[in-house]
Formats: C-alpha cells, structure tokens, sequence
C-alpha cells in the first residue's frame, strides 16, 4: 500500500463563543476537529487559560499559594489587577466561596458589589462561579448577572436545580453567558442544554462543564464522556452538544493529597508546590487533549506551562 | 480483520467437495467470516491462499513483548481508537534516558531516582520500566554505563538508544539476553540494524524523517522480515508528534493499514528541552493519545504521581469499574474495641482511604455496604449510600450486636446523612470525618487521644 493521511472530515461544528468585552474578550470554540487533529480540518480558536481568584481570603490554599498571593488576597479587586498584570491569564475567573451558606455566608448584594469592583479593575474577561451550594448559587448569579449588565461575563454554572433562575437572568434579561454543568454523562449534557435553549438562552450563548477530576480520581470517566460528546457533536452533528468546554482544573487538584500532604508527612514526595504544579498541569493537558477549550488554574507556573503547552501543540 | 464470506470464498479451490462438513464452499466461508470455524478445517486451501487469510486475520496492531522475566510487558496490541469502544489494553510504559554524554553525578543520580520511585497504587507497581542509554559519542564510556544499569538492578527494561550499528553490537552482547529495545533504525542503517536484532527476535525502535519516510522505512524492514518494530512519532516539535502519533493508530485502526500497526515510542524528553513541568503537560497528551513508551528526561514523585495515576486511569476498563467486596475490613489488627469507619465499594476510594488507615497505625473497623462501585459522592447522587442502607449493613454485619466500640465515622462529604443513621442505629455514636481521606491520621489519632481520656 501506499503511504496516505488518514482524513476524517466532519459535518458538525463547536459553537464559537465571546466572553468580555472590548480588546482582552476571548472567543471560545469554532473547531471542527478532535483536540489538536489540525490534519482533519479546523482547530477553531486557541484554547484560553484562566486565573481562578476568590472573594475571600484563600484559607484553605497552600502555603505556597498564599505566599504569591499575600499581599492581594485580602482584596479580591487588588488581587484581579495583580493576577492581570503579573501572569497575563485569558481570563480571571471569580469564585464566590464566601457565599457559601456552610461558610461565611455572605449576602449576595454584598457579591454583586464586589463583582462590579472588580469588573471595573480589570479589562480581562470574568468568569464568575459560586460555591456549589444549587440554591445559594442560583440568587448569587441572579444578582451578579445583574450588576455586571454590559460585562458579557461566563456564570459558571447553572446546573439542574437552578438553570431556570440562571439561565432567565444570566442568559436572558442581563445577556451573559450561560455555563451548563452536569455530571460525567453525556446524556445529562445534553438535557441540561436542551432545558436551557428551551427557556430561550441561545445555544451559542453557552458553555459546558461536563464534569471534571484530577487525574488519578475519577478522570477517565471524564475523558470518555468529553471524547463521547465530541463525537456527537461532530459525527452527528448534533446541535444540543455543540457548546466550548470550560474546565475548572483547579477546583479539583488543589484538594487531593498528591497537592496538599505536606512534606513533613510525606518525606519521600518532596516539594509540595511542585507536586501541585504537576498535578494541575497534568490535569489541565489531560483537559486539553480529551476536548476541553478553556481551563480554569491557579497557579502562576501552571499558567505559564499550559500556555507553553497550547503553543507547542497548536504549532 | 474485516474480510467477508466472499473475500473467503475467492481463496477456497472452489471444489464443494463437503470435506470441511459444510455443503459448499461459500457456505463454509460465510461460517468462517464470523468466526464460526477456522480455515484449517478445509484441507484442501493452497498455502498462498493461507497466507494471504492469516496476514488478513491477523490483529491490526501488533503486540510487542519487551524485556525479559518479572520486568518483561507488552506494547501494542490496541484494538479501538476510544475507549469507550472497548478497553485500551496494553499501558503506557514510561522511560528514563541515560547517556555516556552525562557526567558521573548526573549518571548516579537519575539511576537513584529511579530507584526511589516504586510504589503501590490501587493494587498496581508504579515504577519507571523501562532504562533508556542513549550512545553519545564515548563507546566505552557507553558500555561501562550499560554495565552500570545492569549492576544496579533496576528491574527495568533496557532500551539502546543508538544508530550506531557497530556499538549496538557490542551492547547487545551485554544485554541481549534480556530482551533489549534497540533503537534505532533509520533509511540509513536499517538493514545492519535488523541484522542484529532479526535471529532474537528483538524488539526495534524505527525512526523517519517524516510520517511516510517512517511509512517506507517500514515497509522495507518487513520485507526483511522483522516484525518486532516500535514507531518513533518524531521529535521536531509537539505538534507534530501528537499528530504523527494520531496518524499511527488512526491509519492502522480505522483505514486497516498493518505497516502502522506497531507500538510507538515518544521521546517527551526531547520535545520538552528541559521544561521539567511542560515535560509533565506533554507526557499526560501522549497518555491519552497513543504513546506506548514515553521518555521522560528524569524522574521523581512530582511526575510520577500525576502520570501514572492518569496512565492508570486511561487503562482501566471502561466497562467494569474496579469494585471491593462489600464487608468490614479489619485493619491495624483491629478488634471490638476499634472505631467504624464507613465508605464505599469503589476500589479507588477503598484503596486511598485503606492505605491512609494504615499509614495511621490505628486500629479501624472499616465497614464497606455495596453503594454500586461508586466514588462517596457519585454513590450519595445515585441513592446507593444513604442513611438508611448505612444502618442497615452496620446491623447485618454484626457490627450492632458484637462490636464494643459503638463509634461510626462517615465521610466528611456526606455529613448530611449524620443525623437519619442516628435515627436509625440507636446506641451509636455518630462522627462527621474529615472531607479528603489524607486527613484520617490526624483525626484518627484525635479519637484515639479522646478515647484514653475517658
Ligand atoms: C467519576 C465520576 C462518576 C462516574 C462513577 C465513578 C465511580 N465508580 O464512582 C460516573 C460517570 C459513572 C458517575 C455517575 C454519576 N455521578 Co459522578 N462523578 C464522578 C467524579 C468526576 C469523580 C468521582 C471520583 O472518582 N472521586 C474520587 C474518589 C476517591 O472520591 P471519594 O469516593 O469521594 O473519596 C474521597 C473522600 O470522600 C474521602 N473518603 C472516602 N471514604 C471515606 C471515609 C471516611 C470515614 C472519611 C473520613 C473519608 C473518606 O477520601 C477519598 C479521597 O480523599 C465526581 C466529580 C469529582 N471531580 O469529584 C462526580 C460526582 C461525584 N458525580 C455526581 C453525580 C450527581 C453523579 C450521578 C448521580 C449523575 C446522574 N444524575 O446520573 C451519576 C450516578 C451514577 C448512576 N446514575 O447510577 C456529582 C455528585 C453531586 C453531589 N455533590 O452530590 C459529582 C460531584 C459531580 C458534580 N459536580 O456534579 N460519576
Ligand atoms: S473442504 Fe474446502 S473445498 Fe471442500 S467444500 Fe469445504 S471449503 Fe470447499
């Protein structure tokens, strides 16, 4: 036989979304191909990196962590402008951890507010996300959606108990973007975005977190499911599946024991940072390579290597 | 692989003789096709024809066995592009270089990183298996180092870095019993290197310029007939050997083309030119796509416990998770006045938080009830571990009856259940653990302190 390409060309396309506004928006999305398959046709937009801050001070991070971040992480708007302007994310995504009714439980108005200093700190684009609470989240991203009116930020995420409250206010009455996210199952993707576009949000107004694990806990479940959701939406063009994955890496690395044992209890590992280092940027190419557009990280060294990555593999 | 009863019947001298027990010959080849008989049962086949069955029956991709006795695997052997499609069967194996070019120092130092990295994960040896000695232009400085890896025992494979046909030679004299890579061929030397692979049968390392330089490189070596090949996808730059890499396994896979189908080798260390974390980034791509040996430049726990855990995870099969036997766990000799801990049937949990008991030193009863093979949560979200089904096993086990110690610790993650077992197992005292399992030493120890003071 003779040597030939193998080509596989697909009817289906991922939608290409714009978060932000003015020169620093990103756009997410437009490939017609596998992660990187640039042989088959278009690889759409390059995939982008985000910086994950919170609105409170990072407790629970690591002591490396807070080292970097000692000097803003009291002020979520100081911290914003130093993430910009010292590590150049494509984004900055703002989680609501105090907002949790567990936790500090902060008023929402008291959220929204902050949101709005920090959109107006920063020219990035925001991703905002709240703290897993359905109920909570749902009044969070109700009132955020409000106060960033003109912003065009990413609510990350409206899931099945809450997408009517997210999805009228983010997606509809102040127009932002809708994040959809369910659990591992490429039939839950698919209902949640159906539920969503049926509320009136438009399919290109959206994006998805279809579930996300450290590698090593739980990740080729998440693997299979991003390669099973690809495949549809291409092969089958199936249009309830054709949204950008956003990824929030580090909400997951940053918890399990590779990250955080401490080298006093595991003298054999070595250095804590650069174990958490390696797990986010494992977890983040991993992302990346399964299908992934954006990830959400929080180390400045995992940005920058991630960044690297994506050149040398976009070419 | 996809031949058709027709395809068969083309082959068959036609005679419908009924020798093989069927009426014709096309009935006996339709039977064939689905594998409902095997060819041989015609005694009349002419031995082209047979030859020309077996290259078409046989699998896609070959299966490539390197090394020798308890270090001894396989490479290759994949069947499907996705694994959802079926289980991708043969792991990644990961690849430590050593050189003549590096110092003593440099030298001694990889080979004890090497040696520190070997531990258990989930019932699995997580080790580098694979020693790479890269020929740097010093032969007896390269064979001294070859001499040097085998004194050192690594337990790993050997793989010849070198081009050099001459210095190969000499190599192989050491290690050839152990089943060595060699590698590698190029349009250059590839016939002196098949010389001295093809009588052992040793597996081959093949390096091209291009995807279809590496295309007729291949198809020359297998007219010499070795068949013991490892692709080399290239290492110009990342994108092009993640695409070469896709290529392999897709034009061996899908377009059923066996000149691509062979293991592959990726030298990640190369590509990431000494970014020890961008190696880390770009070994997790080749994981997930199609990397059968991945080089890395040196080892230590920040790669490898982010690379094996995720190899682990890609191949496991997809159809089956690894599930525990529902029962209690006795550990650290354990008795009736040990606490209960209680989590689930998913062996990745069972094993994380079995482990972290251990590491405690204190006695625990670990009680396990079937939640389906489900992580806490996933169990939790799917009704297979609640309050109630909890309580239940707790007293079916006996636990109830017999056990001294009326303290159950449930996962800081289902806290929420807390008070329904309380409901429902009266006399039990019920503790709300921490979230994450790296924390039972402290807090079992706590309990254990709280236990003495009363
Ligand atoms: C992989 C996965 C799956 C896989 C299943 C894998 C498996 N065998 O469990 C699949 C795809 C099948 C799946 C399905 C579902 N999933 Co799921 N899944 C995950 C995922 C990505 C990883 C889970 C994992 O493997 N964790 C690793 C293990 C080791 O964690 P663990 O068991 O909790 O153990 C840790 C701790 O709990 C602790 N620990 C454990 N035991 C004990 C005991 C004691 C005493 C202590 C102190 C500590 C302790 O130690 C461990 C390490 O620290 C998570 C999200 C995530 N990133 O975590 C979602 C997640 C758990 N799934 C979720 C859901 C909702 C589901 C579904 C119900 C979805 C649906 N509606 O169908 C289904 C249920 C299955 C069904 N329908 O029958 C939700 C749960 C939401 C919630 N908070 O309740 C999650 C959190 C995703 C999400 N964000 O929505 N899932
Ligand atoms: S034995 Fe061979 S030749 Fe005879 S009928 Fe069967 S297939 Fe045909």
């Amino acid at each position: 036989m003779a040597f030939k390409q193998s080509v596989q060309k697909f009817t289906g396309k991922i939608n290409e979304v714009e978060i932000g506004t003015g020169e620093k928006a990103i756009k997410l999305g437009g490939e017609n191909v596998m992660p990187f398959y640039s042989f088959d046709g278009s690889m759409g937009q390059r995939p982008k990196v985000g910086m994950e801050i919170l609105d409170v001070y990072p407790e629970a991070w690591c002591d490396s962590l807070k080292g970097i971040y000692k000097d803003v992480a009291n002020d979520s708007v100081a911290w914003a402008k130093f993430v910009e302007e010292k590590f150049h994310p494509d984004f900055i995504c703002l989680k609501f951890e105090g907002s949790d009714p567990n936790g500090l439980n902060k008023s929402v108005d008291e959220c929204a507010t902050l949101a709005k200093q920090v959109a107006q700190s920063v020219a990035l684009p925001l991703v905002i996300a709240g703290s897993n609470n359905h109920e909570k989240d749902g009044q969070l991203f109700e009132k955020v959606a409000q106060a960033l009116e003109g912003s065009n930020v990413l609510l990350l995420a409206a899931v099945e108990e809450n997408y009517k409250t997210v999805g009228a206010a983010g997606g509809l009455a102040y127009k932002h973007k809708v994040g959809a996210e369910s659990s591992v199952d490429i039939n839950l993707a698919k209902q949640l975005n159906i539920l969503l576009t049926q509320l009136g949000v438009k399919a290109e107004d959206m994006v998805m977190n279809v579930g996300c694990a450290a590698v090593g806990y739980g990740f080729e479940y998440v693997t299979s499911t991003m390669d099973r959701i690809r495949l549809a939406a291409f092969g089958q063009n199936d249009k309830t599946l054709q949204m950008p994955i956003m990824a929030p890496v580090s909400f997951e690395t940053w918890s399990v024991k590779e990250s955080i044992a401490s080298e006093e209890e595991m003298a054999d590992w070595g250095c804590q940072e650069e174990r958490g280092i390696a797990m986010e940027v494992s977890t983040a190419a991993s992302m990346l390579t399964g299908g992934a557009d954006a990830v959400i990280l929080r180390h400045p060294k995992s940005v920058e290597t991630v960044n690297t990555f994506i050149k040398e593999i976009v070419g | 692989m996809a031949l058709t009863g027709l395809d068969i019947f083309k082959l068959t001298p036609k005679k419908n003789c009924k020798d093989c027990g069927f009426p014709t010959c096309l009935a006996f080849s339709m039977k064939v096709a689905t594998g409902g008989i095997e060819i041989e049962k015609c005694p009349h086949m002419s031995p082209e024809s047979l030859a020309k069955l077996s290259d078409a029956t046989a699998p896609l991709m070959k299966t490539v066995t390197v090394g020798k006795g308890d270090g001894a695997f396989k490479l290759g052997g994949e069947t499907v592009l996705f694994r959802h499609e079926k289980t991708f069967v043969n792991r990644s194996r990961f690849a430590v270089i050593l050189s003549d070019a590096m110092t003593d120092e440099e030298i001694e130092a990889k080979i004890a990183n090497v040696k520190k990295i070997n531990y258990v994960r989930i019932g699995e040896e997580m080790k580098v298996e694979i020693i790479g000695c890269k020929y740097g232009g010093n032969k007896e400085k390269y064979l001294s180092l070859i001499q040097k890896v085998k004194e050192n025992d690594l337990h790993g494979a050997y793989m010849l870095v070198c081009e050099d046909a001459d210095v190969v030679k000499e190599a192989l004299v050491l290690v050839k019993e152990e089943n060595p890579i060699v590698y590698g061929a190029n349009k250059e030397n590839y016939k002196e290197m098949v010389e001295l692979v093809k009588k052992d049968k040793l597996p081959l390392g093949v390096h091209g310029g291009s995807l279809e330089e590496l295309y007729g490189l291949v198809e020359e070596i297998q007219k010499l007939d070795h068949r013991e090949l490892i692709l080399n996808v290239g290492s110009s730059s990342v994108k092009e050997a993640y695409e070469n890499s896709v290529q392999i396994r897709r034009i061996a896979l899908k377009e059923e083309d066996r000149t691509f189908g062979y293991p592959s080798i990726v030298f990640v260390n190369e590509l990431a030119k000494g970014n020890k974390h961008l190696e880390i980034a770009v070994a997790s791509t080749f994981v997930m796509k199609y990397g059968s040996i991945i080089v890395l430049e040196d080892i230590d726990y920040a790669r490898a416990l982010p690379l094996f855990a995720l190899r682990q995870n890609i191949f496991t099969d997809p159809q089956r998770p690894m599930r525990v036997e529902p029962n209690v766990y006795q550990i650290n000799s354990a008795d009736e006045n040990a606490p209960v801990l209680v989590t689930v049937d998913f062996a990745l949990t069972y094993f994380i938080v079995s482990g972290e008991i251990e590491r405690s030193k204190v006695p625990v009863q670990l009680a396990i009830p079937d939640a389906g093979g489900y992580s806490v949560l996933t169990a939790w979200a799917a009704g297979k571990f609640g309050g109630s089904s909890i309580a239940k096993f707790i007293k079916e086990s006996g636990l109830d009856e017999n056990h001294n110690c009326k303290k159950l610790v449930l996962p800081g993650k289902v806290a929420v259940l807390k008070g329904d077992i309380e409901e429902n197992l009266p006399g039990w005292e019920v503790i709300v653990g921490p979230d994450e399992a790296m924390h039972l030493p402290k807090f079992l120890k706590g309990l254990q302190v709280e236990a003495l003071a009363l």
